[in-house]
C-alpha cells in the first residue's frame, strides 16, 4: 500500500446548467487525519465527491492528491493513486457473493488477461489464492466472515453497509471517501462502524473523509470538520469550533439576529 | 442438507463442490461421450446441433446474461462464422486454421460493434444491435461475390487433419469437442478477474468504475469474447446446414438466440445449455401436437410462432429466472425437505439505487 499523501483542493467549483452546486471551495486534507464534511441537504457535499473520485468534471479549480494531478485521470484511474470510496445509497453488485464483490474491490491491483482467464492457467489460480489471502484479511478486520457467500440481495442493509466499506479497503486505498457511512443505520450499528472507522484509521493508516449528518458520529472520529453551505464553504475546524460557528448554526437551524 | 466444509482456498476456486453435482455432471458428460453407441444418426445430428447451439447461447450469455448488454444482433456473428468459415475452407484453408480464423474475425467485428455500443444503454443499445444484424444479414445477401448472394454457399465438407469426417458420429464429436471447450472456457472466466468485471459492470457501472474496471473497455471485450464464440458456432453450424443462406442469419434468428438464454435463465451457463435443450427439443414437441390436434388447428400456418410466443410470456411471467431458477428450487426443496416454503426464493426488497450517473 502507498504511504496516505495530502489531498488539496484549490477554488474548486462545478456548475449544472445555471446552478453552482460548488463553488469556490478549498480545503487540504493532512495524511492519517480524519475530515468530515458536514452541512444541509443539497450543500454540495457529495457533489465534492465525485468531483475527487472524477466522476463529474469541474468548471474550475484544481484536485492534487500528492503529486498527482487527479483532474488529468480519467475516473477509472482514481482507484489506482490510493483513493477508495463508498457510495451513500449503497452500490453493491447485488447478484454476486459478498466474496466476489471483495474480489472485484483487488480489481485494480489484479493482472488479468480474457485469454489466459478464460484457459484459468496456473498462474491465474496463484493469483486468485494470494488476492482472496487479502480479501480475507478484510473479512476479519470487519467481521463479515459469516455473509461470505451470501447474494448482496439476501444482505439486511446494514450488512451491506459493511460490505461496502470492505470492498472499498479491498483496494488498499491511502485515502478513503465514506458517503454518509451511517446514513439509514441504528444506534448500534452506528456505534459499531465509528469502532469500525477506529480500527481502519489505527491499523491501516488510511486517512478517512467523510461525509455525514450524523454529529455524534462525526464528533467521535472526525479530527477536522470542514461546513458548507449552498456550495460555499462556511467554516473549518476542530468539531466543536464548526458547532459554535455562528453561519453553521444559521445554516442548520435558521437562526436569525 | 450438506454442509460444505471448506479447509483451502481452492474449496472456492474448484468448480463442482458437492458430490451431487460431481455426479450429475459425469453422468451427463459420459452420456454425451457414449451418445454414438445407441442413438440413430438422426437423433445424433440433433444432439450435434443442438451442442453448437448451446455454445452459441453461452456466447450471448456473456454479454446479455453476465454483463448486462441486450444484444439482438448474434445471428450476425453466427453468420460471419458460418460464412468465413465456408469461404476460408474453399480456399483451401485446413479445417483447424478456418475455424479459429472465423471466430476471431466474428470477435473484432464484435470488438468493433462493442467500441460504439460501450456508451449506449437499455433500449438505444437493443436498436442499435437490432440494426447491426439487419446490416449484417443485407450484406450476406449483396455481397455476391464472396457470399454468393441469395443463390446462398455451399459449405466444404468437414475434414480435420486431412481426415475426411462425413459421418453424423465423426461430426457429432468435432461439435462436442468444441462444446465442452467453451463451456469450460466460459466457467473459468467467471471464476478469475475478467468475468467478475463484466458482473461487476452488470450490476453498477457507478461503483466498477471507482474500482478500477475500465467499462467501455470491459464492454468491448465481452462484445469481442461473445462475438468469437458465437462465430464459433456459426462455423460449426455451417457443417450441420451444408448449404448457406442470408434469410438463415436473419432477425429470428437473433431473437431465438435471445430467447434461448431467457428461457434458460440469465446470468448462468447452466442456463444457456438448458435453453439449448428447449430450442431444440420445441420443434418436435410442435410437429407431436400437430399430429394429436385437429386439423383445423394443428394445420394452421403461424402456430410454431404462436407457440413460441407463449412459451417465453409464461416463462416471464411464472418464472423469470428461467429453467435454471426453477432446477434451483427443485434442487433447494430436496435439499432442505422438509423446511422448503414459498417464500423461500421471494426476492428481497432491492434499496434505492443511484441512477443520475451511469
Amino acid at each position: 500500500m502507498s504511504a496516505p499523501q495530502r489531498l488539496s483542493v484549490e477554488n474548486l467549483s462545478i456548475e449544472f446548467g445555471g446552478v453552482h452546486a460548488v463553488e469556490d471551495v478549498s480545503f487540504d486534507v493532512e495524511p492519517g487525519e480524519t475530515f468530515a464534511i458536514i452541512g444541509p441537504n443539497g450543500a454540495g457535499k457529495s457533489t465534492i465527491f465525485n468531483l475527487i473520485s472524477r466522476l463529474y468534471q469541474p468548471t474550475s479549480g484544481s484536485i492534487h492528491y500528492g503529486e498527482q494531478d487527479l483532474l488529468r485521470l480519467p475516473a477509472h484511474k482514481v482507484v489506482y493513486t490510493g483513493i477508495g470510496r463508498t457510495f451513500q445509497n449503497i452500490e453493491l453488485f447485488e447478484q454476486a457473493t459478498v466474496l466476489q464483490n471483495l474480489l472485484v474491490g483487488r480489481h485494480a491491483h489484479m493482472r488479468r488477461n480474457p485469454f489466459s482467464d478464460f484457459l484459468f492457467w496456473p498462474g491465474v489460480r496463484k493469483s486468485e489464492i494470494e488476492h482472496r489471502a487479502k480479501v480475507e484479511d478484510i473479512i476479519d478486520l470487519l467481521e463479515i466472515a459469516q455473509y461470505r457467500d451470501e447474494r448482496i440481495a439476501d444482505l439486511p442493509y446494514g450488512a451491506r453497509k459493511n460490505v461496502e466499506l470492505a470492498r472499498a479497503l479491498c483496494a488498499e486505498p491511502s485515502l478513503l471517501l465514506l458517503d454518509e457511512p451511517a446514513s439509514g443505520l441504528n444506534n448500534e450499528e452506528t456505534d459499531d462502524i465509528s469502532f469500525y472507522l477506529e480500527d481502519v484509521k489505527h491499523d491501516l493508516g488510511i486517512t478517512l473523509v467523510m461525509v455525514e449528518h450524523d454529529m455524534n458520529l462525526v464528533g467521535q472520529v472526525a479530527d477536522r470538520v470542514m461546513a458548507i453551505n449552498d456550495g460555499r464553504l462556511l467554516a473549518i475546524g476542530s468539531p466543536d469550533e464548526v458547532r459554535e460557528n455562528p453561519d453553521v448554526q444559521r445554516a442548520y437551524l435558521g437562526v436569525t439576529e | 442438507m450438506q454442509f460444505l466444509f471448506k479447509t483451502a482456498y481452492n474449496d472456492d476456486i474448484r468448480f463442482l463442490a458437492k458430490t451431487g453435482e460431481k455426479v450429475r455432471v459425469a453422468i451427463v458428460v459420459l452420456f454425451l461421450l457414449a451418445a454414438p453407441l445407441f442413438l440413430q444418426d438422426y437423433y445424433l445430428a440433433e444432439l450435434g446441433l443442438l451442442l453448437v447451439y448451446a455454445i452459441a447461447g453461452v456466447g450471448l450469455m456473456l454479454l446479455t446474461g453476465h454483463t448486462g448488454q441486450v444484444s439482438f444482433g448474434h445471428a450476425g456473428f453466427l453468420g460471419i462464422g458460418a460464412y468465413a468459415h465456408s469461404v476460408l475452407l474453399a480456399h483451401g484453408l485446413p479445417f483447424i486454421v478456418s475455424i479459429f480464423a472465423s471466430a476471431a474475425l466474428a470477435g473484432l467485428v464484435g470488438m468493433a460493434l462493442g467500441r460504439s455500443a460501450s456508451k449506449m444503454h437499455g433500449f438505444y443499445l437493443a436498436i442499435a444491435t437490432l440494426a447491426f444484424g439487419i446490416l449484417i444479414e443485407t450484406l450476406f445477401g449483396e455481397w455476391s461475390s464472396v457470399t454468393g448472394g441469395h443463390m446462398g454457399l455451399a459449405v466444404p465438407s468437414l475434414q480435420v487433419f486431412g481426415m475426411s469426417l462425413t459421418e453424423v458420429w465423426q461430426q457429432y464429436y468435432v461439435d462436442l469437442f468444441f462444446a465442452l471447450i467453451v463451456i469450460a472456457g466460459a466457467a473459468n472466466l467467471f471464476r478469475s478477474p475478467t468475468g467478475r468485471s463484466f458482473v461487476a459492470v452488470r450490476d453498477s457501472e457507478l461503483s466498477a468504475r471507482c474500482l478500477g474496471v475500465n467499462v467501455e473497455w470491459v464492454k468491448i471485450q465481452a462484445f469481442g469474447i461473445s462475438a468469437a464464440i458465437t462465430g464459433l458456432a456459426g462455423a460449426l453450424l455451417a457443417h450441420h446446414l451444408t448449404y448457406l443462406a442470408p434469410d438463415v442469419f436473419g432477425v429470428l434468428e437473433s431473437l431465438k438466440l435471445l430467447l434461448m438464454i431467457v428461457v434458460g435463465g440469465l446470468g448462468t451457463i447452466l442456463g444457456a445449455i438448458l435453453g439449448a435443450i428447449v430450442i431444440s427439443l420445441l420443434p418436435v414437441g410442435i410437429s407431436f401436437l400437430k399430429g394429436v390436434l385437429p386439423a383445423g388447428i394443428g394445420q394452421t400456418a403461424g402456430l410454431e410462432p404462436l407457440l413460441f410466443g407463449l412459451i417465453i410470456v409464461l416463462v416471464i411471467i411464472f418464472e423469470p429466472a428461467g429453467l435454471y431458477g426453477r432446477w434451483m428450487k427443485i434442487r433447494f426443496f430436496f435439499e432442505t425437505f422438509p423446511y422448503y416454503r414459498k417464500s423461500s426464493f421471494v426476492r428481497q426488497k432491492t434499496y434505492l439505487k443511484t441512477d443520475r450517473m451511469r
